[in-house]
Formats: structure tokens, sequence, C-alpha cells
């Protein structure tokens, strides 16, 4: 299998170990990315507070070149940047004047027919059966609790995609690994998302609320798919167990790592040691007993 | 004051291409907001402000800037009312008004993230956290975050460039 491959700024900086442990899942997958050609950042949360038209023009510069490339497929691991470009798809398609007036500033003809997909709806289209079929390491005594964010699955109108307020696709993909899940409150609450630079004491917050209820309800770790939610959860957890000391650690794994460790893939080669709570003592602890069965 | 309203109101449809006047006050977006601690004025109460026209306090107020895009509020809107999107037309009206932001760190974090974008194509973390703090001044925030965020290769030093960099400034100048 095939897809195009937007990795956006995130992946290609504070979230390389979110790419890193993609394309090595994506290699046992049997499954190939192709990168877009010269893509640029989708605007994020400051292109729409600037203009509802350069909001939608970032984006769509990127859905011209996938086309032009001859892709059908189109995977935004990042949430938002998935976010921004399913938006920016829909509004194309159904609000003609915005389409005409991006046309006319990117000087290029936008076509539609894209499929673009989340992390989520990647792994629904290779197929779950087959992460059960490759995984080698035991994770059953590992329990995740699964945190969707808010922007994978929102507009929920747009992204028809798993229920809005407690969805099950992701917990679907960790069972398949092999590892237990959680129920928990938070699956779909806010980090704070880009209030992690102006406003750190409300990511505090909001992240705290968030690790506690996954710690209550007997998580060992968090599985994300998105690189600002786990900016947030994971490097600023160091400051709010810092500012409460009674405060319990949790690591925070993207969903592509914990299918790698299924997987049975080097932690190094999927980027483990590149979080700032260190989950490999714990994945150490809850694959041992199985490790040493096998021994 | 009628005028001045009705003006308001078509600018703000202009932009969102809906019609705040919908909204019936139920207050669900402000009962869900993640953020509403720390809002000066609940989002339902914005809505109440753009629907009465009264400009300056729907414009002044620190939510507009404080409204993190989670969407949850137009989510669960009954009326299908998509307050995020309300929200960035009235900081585009603030800033198009000259109007002072009422919380001016979240607006030097967006100048600061668009300089970059501006300029590589992409962001640039390193650019940005650095103009973001010559722009407000804190050079401390973060300063015990910084060597790990380095030494774990989260921050690079040079930017990744699009080569068809001059096309983003161009496309940028012209949507602004």
């Amino acid at each position: 299998m095939k897809f195009g491959y937007y990795p956006g700024c995130s992946l290609s900086g504070t979230a390389k170990e979110f790419d890193l442990s993609l394309k090595e899942t994506l290699s046992v997958l049997n499954t190939n990315l192709e990168e877009i050609s010269d893509w640029s950042c989708c605007g994020a949360s400051s292109a729409h507070i600037s203009s509802h038209l350069l909001a939608v023009a970032l984006p769509a510069r990127n859905l011209i070149i996938a086309r032009k490339q001859g892709l059908n497929d189109l995977v935004a691991p990042c949430a938002a940047c998935y976010n921004r470009l399913v938006t920016t798809q829909h509004e194309l398609k159904l609000d003609e004047k915005i389409r005409v007036k991006s046309e006319e500033i990117l000087e290029e003809k936008y076509k539609d027919g894209l499929e673009i997909c989340n992390l989520i709806q990647l792994f629904q289209k290779i197929g779950i059966e087959r992460i059960k079929e490759l995984k080698k390491i035991n994770l059953n005594d590992l329990k995740a609790a699964c945190y969707y964010g808010c922007l994978l699955l929102r507009p929920a109108d747009i992204t028809h995609f798993d229920d809005k307020e407690d969805p099950s696709s992701m917990e679907e993909i960790v069972k398949a690994a092999g590892a237990k899940t959680v129920d928990w409150n938070f699956k779909t609450e806010c980090c704070g998302a880009s209030h992690s630079i102006p406003h750190v004491e409300i990511v505090e917050k909001l992240g705290k609320a968030i690790l506690d209820n996954a710690i209550k309800n007997g998580a060992d770790i968090i599985v994300t798919a998105c690189p600002m939610c786990h900016a947030n959860l994971d490097m600023r957890q160091k400051n709010i167990i810092k500012h409460n000391p009674e405060q319990k650690s949790i690591p925070v794994l993207y969903l592509t790592q914990l299918l790698g460790i299924a997987f049975g893939i080097e932690y190094k080669k999927l980027g483990l040691n590149r979080h700032t709570i260190d989950p490999v003592p714990l994945l150490k602890e809850k694959t041992k007993k199985f490790a040493e069965a096998a021994a | 004051m009628e005028q001045m309203r009705d003006t308001f109101l078509k600018r703000v449809i202009d932009i969102t291409s809906q019609d705040p006047s919908s909204c019936y006050q139920c207050g669900k977006c402000s009962a869900g907001c993640p953020v509403r601690d720390f809002l000066d004025d609940p989002p339902n109460r914005i809505v109440r402000f753009v629907q009465l026209g009264l400009y300056e306090k729907a414009l002044s107020s620190s939510s507009i800037w404080m409204c993190a895009g989670c969407l949850t509020c137009s989510s669960r809107c009954p009326k299908n009312f998509d307050l995020a999107k309300f929200m960035d037309a009235l900081r585009q009206i603030a800033l198009q008004d000259k109007i002072e932001p009422a919380d001016k760190k979240v607006f030097k974090f967006h100048k600061a993230f668009m300089k970059q974008l501006k300029k590589y194509g992409r962001s640039y973390e390193l650019g940005l956290i650095r103009d973001y703090k010559l722009l407000t001044g804190d050079f401390l925030q973060d300063i015990d975050a910084a060597p790990s965020a380095f030494m774990k290769g989260k921050i690079s030093i040079a930017p990744h460039k699009v080569k068809e960099k001059e096309k983003i400034k161009k496309i940028i100048n012209r949507a602004i």
C-alpha cells in the first residue's frame, strides 16, 4: 500500500519520534509513504486568527501539490494538520467564493478528490487484523489510556469518524497490539494546545487534570496521536510534578510507538529515548514476565 | 447605534458565513469550555455582545484571544453554530481595526509564529521562541526546559526551509 505523506512542522521538529516510529511501524505493515514535495506549514492556529483566506490558502497549496504528484490518499499524522487539511478541503468544495479567491492568490487551480486520513484512519485502512497477525511482544500487562485530544475527531460533520464524545477506534488498535485499555473521562478533553508557550499555567492545569484522570482509572501509560498533546502532557509533565509534589508520573507514548513496541522494534529506533518522562523502565517491567517465560 | 450593530454583525457574517443571531443562549458552549476559568467572559456572552452590537465589549474581551480553538463548543452547539470560527472572526476584526489585544501574550505568540512562516514557509521552533521572547521580554520562561529539549534533539538549530519560500511570503502578503 502507498499513502501520500504530509509530515507537518511538528513531525519534522519537536515530534521527530512520531515520524520515526510511524515509518518503522509502517515498514512492518508493508506500507509506503511518499512525502508531498516541498510541503509548507498548514498555518496551524496562527493563520486563522489573521485571515480566513490565509487559513484556507496555506493548506490548499499542499493539497494541490499532492494531487499534482498523482496521489489519491494522503495521511496527516499530526491531529492539528489533519484538522486544517480536511476543513480546508471541505470549504473549498462547498464555498465557491473562497475557492476562487484561494486559486487567485495561489495562482493555481484546485482539484478535489484527495482522500485525507488521520493516523487512526490510516491503520483502519491498512487493516487492524494485520496488527494482530504481526505483533511479537506480549503487552498484556500494560494498561493504556487512549487520548484523542480535541482535533482528531472535530469537526465531526467533516471528519465523519468515530463517536465525537466517546470514541473507541484508538482502543481497537491498542487492543489489537495486545495491550489493555482503561475506561476514562478525558479522552477528548483539550490539553491547551498552542497556549503551551504564551500560557504555561493553562496547559499545566488542563494537563494535570488529564494525567490525574488517566492514573486514577488505572492507566500505566497515555497513548496519543497528536504532537501537541504529546508535548503538553510529556514535556510539561516535569513542571506539573515540580509544582505538585504529590503528583505521580505517567509516560506518554505515540500510538505508533506502542505498535512498534508490539512489533518488537528496538526502543531507540522508535525514539523512546526522546521523551521527558522516560517510558523505558516501565515498558521493561511490563514485558519482563513474558520475556522470561519466552526464554 | 442600530447602524453600528448591523455593520458589526454583517462583518462577522461575511467572514464566517453564519449568523450569530441564531444563538439562543443555552450556554452549552460555556459549560464545556476547557479554558472557561481563564476567560473574562464565557463564550455565550461574547455571542450575546455581538447580537447586541456591543462592538467594544466583544473585541476588548480577553476571551477572543484565550479561546484555544479546541472546537468543543462548535461540536456541541445545538444550533450548529461554529463558535471557534466566530472567535477567529472577532480576532481578525480586532486586528483590522487595531484594537489592542486584551491578552498580549497570545497575540505575540501568533505574531512570532507567522514571522517564521513568512521567512521559511514552515514553523521554526528556535526562531519562534526567540522572537516570542523578544516581543514579550520574558527571557526566563522555560529556561529550565530548554537544555533537555536541545539534548533530546527536540529543537533543531537550523530552520527547515521550503524551496518556494518566496511564494509562501507572497501568499501571506496577498491574503492578509
